[in-house]
C-alpha cells in the first residue's frame, strides 16, 4: 500500500464527473427503498426481490466496474501511469493500492447504501439487511479484483466488463443454469443465502463452493494485474 | 557519471521492425537523438525508460537491465512526450507527490528545489490543468528532476513550445549537463539538436544511421550529392555546359527542366550562374529538390 498513490487515485475518482456517476445508482436504490417503505409495499418477498435484483445484481457489478476500471484504466490510457511507474516502487504495491481504493469506493457507494436500503425495507427481520450487506461486500471485493485486472489487461475493459455483467450474469444466467452458477453474482448470493433463514433467497451455488471461488477470483485478479503491470508497454506516440 | 548502453537492440511489432540492431553508448553531457518522425526515436526512448521490452538485445544503465527493474528509477528521470499529467493537482502538489513516491527524506524541500530549477515557483499553486503547454513541459521536467537523477531522458521536449520557452528549456538542459548528468533528448529538428547536443545519434527508419559530434554529422549532410531542379532559357545548352565542367555527376532533361545531381555542393552553386552567363542562357529557377530532412536522412542510411 502506498498512501501517495491512494491519495492521487481518490482525488481522480472523486474530483470529476465520475463521482456523480458513482452516486447515481445508490441514490436510486435509496429512493426506491424509501418509497416502498412509505407506501407499505415492503413485505419480505418484495424487499428480497429489490435487494437481490437491484442492490446485488445491478448496483454492485456496475459500481465495481466503474470503480475497478476507473482507478487505473484512464491513467493507463492517458499515460499518467508513467509518473507512478517511473518510481522505485514494486508494481504489486501499485496494483494492491489501486485495488484497495476500488474496494473502499465500492464499500462507500454500494455496500453502505445496501445496508441502509435493507434496513429501510426489512428492518432487522430475518437478518436480511446484514446478510445482503455481507453478500454485496464479498461480491464487491471479488468484482473489483476482476475489473482492476481487466483494466490493466485491456483498453476495452469497460465494454468487456459490461458484457460480462449484463450478458453473461444477467441474460445467459436466465437461460443456461451452467452460466448462472459461474458468476460472481451467484457466489455473492450464496453468502447472503447462508446468512439469512429467509427462504425467498435461493442461490444455485453451495457456500462451500462459492466461498473458495470468490477467494480464488480475488487473488487471481490481483496477481494477474500485478504481473501484467510489470510488463506494461506504453503505446508509442508514433 | 552514468552510462546508458544499448547493445544490438531491436524491437518489432508483428512484422514491422521499429528499431533494427541499434548499439550505442550514452554518456555524460547532452546527446541528441535525431531522426524524422516515425523513425523509431520514441520506441528507443521507451526502451531506455523501461516501458518497452527490446525484442532482442539489451538496454542497461550502468550495467543494470532497465526492463522490469523499477530500481533503476532511482538514477533515471524520464520526461514523457505525452502532455497528460494529473490535471487536478497543483504543480506543487504534483511534484510533492512525485517526491514522496521516490521516498525522498525531505519531499517538501526536494519539491521546492525541483520547481525552482524549472522556474515554476510563480505558478506552483495553480492546477496543472490550467497550465500552458510550455508550463506543463517544465513541470514534467521538474517531476523527472525531483530525485536529482544522474540520467535524464526527454522525449521530444521542445514540441509545441514557443521560441522563448525553447530557449529557457535549452538553458536548463545545458545547466543540467554541466553538472555532469547524462542527458538524452529526441527531436526531429536538426537545428534544435545542433544547438544543444554535443553528441548526436541519428536514427532513420529504425536503423542507427550516424553517430558523432554535430560538426561531423553536419558535414555528412552537406557533403552529400545534391539534386537541383534548374529551369532556364535553353536547357539543352546549359546541360552540355554543366556536364562539360564536371561539377555534376548526372544531368537529366525532364519536362519540368533540368535535374542536376551535383557532386560538389559549393562548387556547383558558385559555378552555375557563371556557366549560364558565359553560355548566354537565362536562368529562371534553381531550386534544391531534396532538402527535406527525410531525404538527408535517407542519404545517410544508404551510405
Amino acid at each position: 500500500m502506498n498512501a501517495t498513490i491512494a491519495m492521487i487515485t481518490f482525488r481522480a475518482m472523486l474530483g470529476r464527473r465520475r463521482a456523480l456517476l458513482l452516486l447515481l445508482l445508490p441514490v436510486l436504490l435509496l429512493v426506491l427503498a424509501a418509497a416502498l417503505r412509505l407506501s407499505d409495499f415492503n413485505d419480505l418477498d418484495t424487499s428480497a426481490q429489490v435487494m437481490q435484483r437491484f442492490a446485488l445484481a445491478t448496483l454492485l457489478p456496475l459500481l465495481a466496474l466503474i470503480a475497478g476500471t476507473g482507478v487505473i484504466g484512464p491513467e493507463i490510457d492517458d499515460g499518467q501511469i508513467m509518473y507512478v511507474l517511473t518510481k522505485p516502487i514494486p508494481r504489486p504495491v501499485v496494483v494492491v493500492t489501486k485495488y484497495a481504493v476500488a474496494v473502499v469506493l465500492v464499500t462507500l457507494f454500494a455496500v453502505v447504501p445496501t445496508l441502509i436500503a435493507g434496513l429501510l425495507l426489512t428492518g432487522t427481520t430475518a437478518g436480511m439487511a446484514s446478510a445482503f450487506t455481507v453478500g454485496v461486500l464479498v461480491g464487491g471485493i471479488a468484482y473489483s479484483a476482476v475489473f482492476v485486472a481487466l483494466a490493466v489487461l485491456s483498453r476495452n475493459a469497460v465494454t468487456i466488463g459490461l458484457l460480462y455483467a449484463l450478458v453473461w450474469e444477467a441474460l445467459l444466467g436466465n437461460f443456461a443454469p451452467g452460466a448462472k452458477s459461474a458468476s460472481i453474482q451467484q457466489w455473492a448470493l450464496s453468502v447472503t443465502d447462508a446468512l439469512t433463514p429467509a427462504s425467498v433467497i435461493d442461490s444455485t451455488v453451495d457456500l462451500a463452493v462459492a466461498g473458495p471461488l470468490l477467494a480464488a477470483v480475488t487473488v487471481a485478479g490481483v496477481l494477474l494485474a500485478s504481473y501484467r503491470l510489470r510488463s506494461l508497454t506504453v503505446a508509442s506516440a508514433e | 557519471m552514468s552510462e546508458l548502453k544499448l547493445e544490438s537492440v531491436s524491437r518489432w511489432y508483428g512484422n514491422v521492425v521499429a528499431v533494427n540492431g541499434v548499439s550505442m553508448t550514452v554518456g555524460p553531457g547532452v546527446t541528441g537523438l535525431l531522426g524524422p518522425n516515425g523513425a523509431g526515436k520514441s520506441t528507443l526512448i521507451h526502451m531506455m525508460g523501461g516501458f518497452l521490452a527490446p525484442s532482442s538485445g539489451t538496454v542497461t544503465l550502468d550495467g543494470a537491465p532497465i526492463w522490469q527493474n523499477p530500481d533503476v528509477y532511482r538514477r533515471l528521470g524520464l520526461v514523457p512526450e505525452r502532455e497528460a499529467a494529473y490535471d487536478f493537482l497543483t504543480g506543487e502538489q504534483f511534484i510533492h507527490a512525485m517526491a514522496k513516491l521516490h521516498k525522498l527524506p525531505d519531499p517538501s524541500a526536494a519539491a521546492r528545489r525541483a520547481i525552482g530549477l524549472v522556474e515554476m515557483d510563480y505558478a506552483a499553486n495553480r492546477p496543472i490543468g490550467n497550465y500552458s503547454k510550455g508550463m506543463k513541459q517544465r513541470i514534467k521536467m521538474a517531476s523527472a528532476l525531483v530525485h536529482d537523477p544522474p540520467v535524464l531522458l526527454l522525449d521530444e521536449p521542445f514540441n509545441g513550445m514557443d521560441p522563448r520557452q525553447r530557449l529557457q528549456l535549452m538553458d536548463l538542459i545545458r545547466r543540467m549537463a554541466d553538472e555532469g548528468r547524462t542527458i538524452l533528448f529526441s527531436s526531429h529538428i536538426l537545428e534544435e539538436v545542433e544547438r544543444l547536443a554535443s553528441h548526436i545519434e541519428v536514427i532513420v527508419a529504425g536503423r542507427h544511421a550516424a553517430s558523432g559530434d554535430f560538426r561531423k554529422i553536419r558535414r555528412l549532410m552537406t557533403d552529400r550529392p545534391h539534386i537541383f531542379l534548374v529551369r532556364s532559357g535553353d536547357d539543352r545548352r546549359l546541360a552540355a555546359e554543366v556536364i562539360a565542367d564536371g561539377c555534376a555527376s548526372s544531368v537529366e532533361l525532364t519536362e519540368k527542366g533540368l535535374r542536376v545531381e551535383a557532386t560538389d555542393f559549393q562548387r556547383f552553386t558558385w559555378l552555375l550562374p557563371r556557366l549560364a552567363r558565359d553560355a548566354d542562357v537565362r536562368l529562371w529557377e534553381v531550386s534544391p529538390a531534396d532538402e527535406s530532412l527525410e531525404s538527408v536522412f535517407s542519404y545517410l542510411v544508404a551510405r
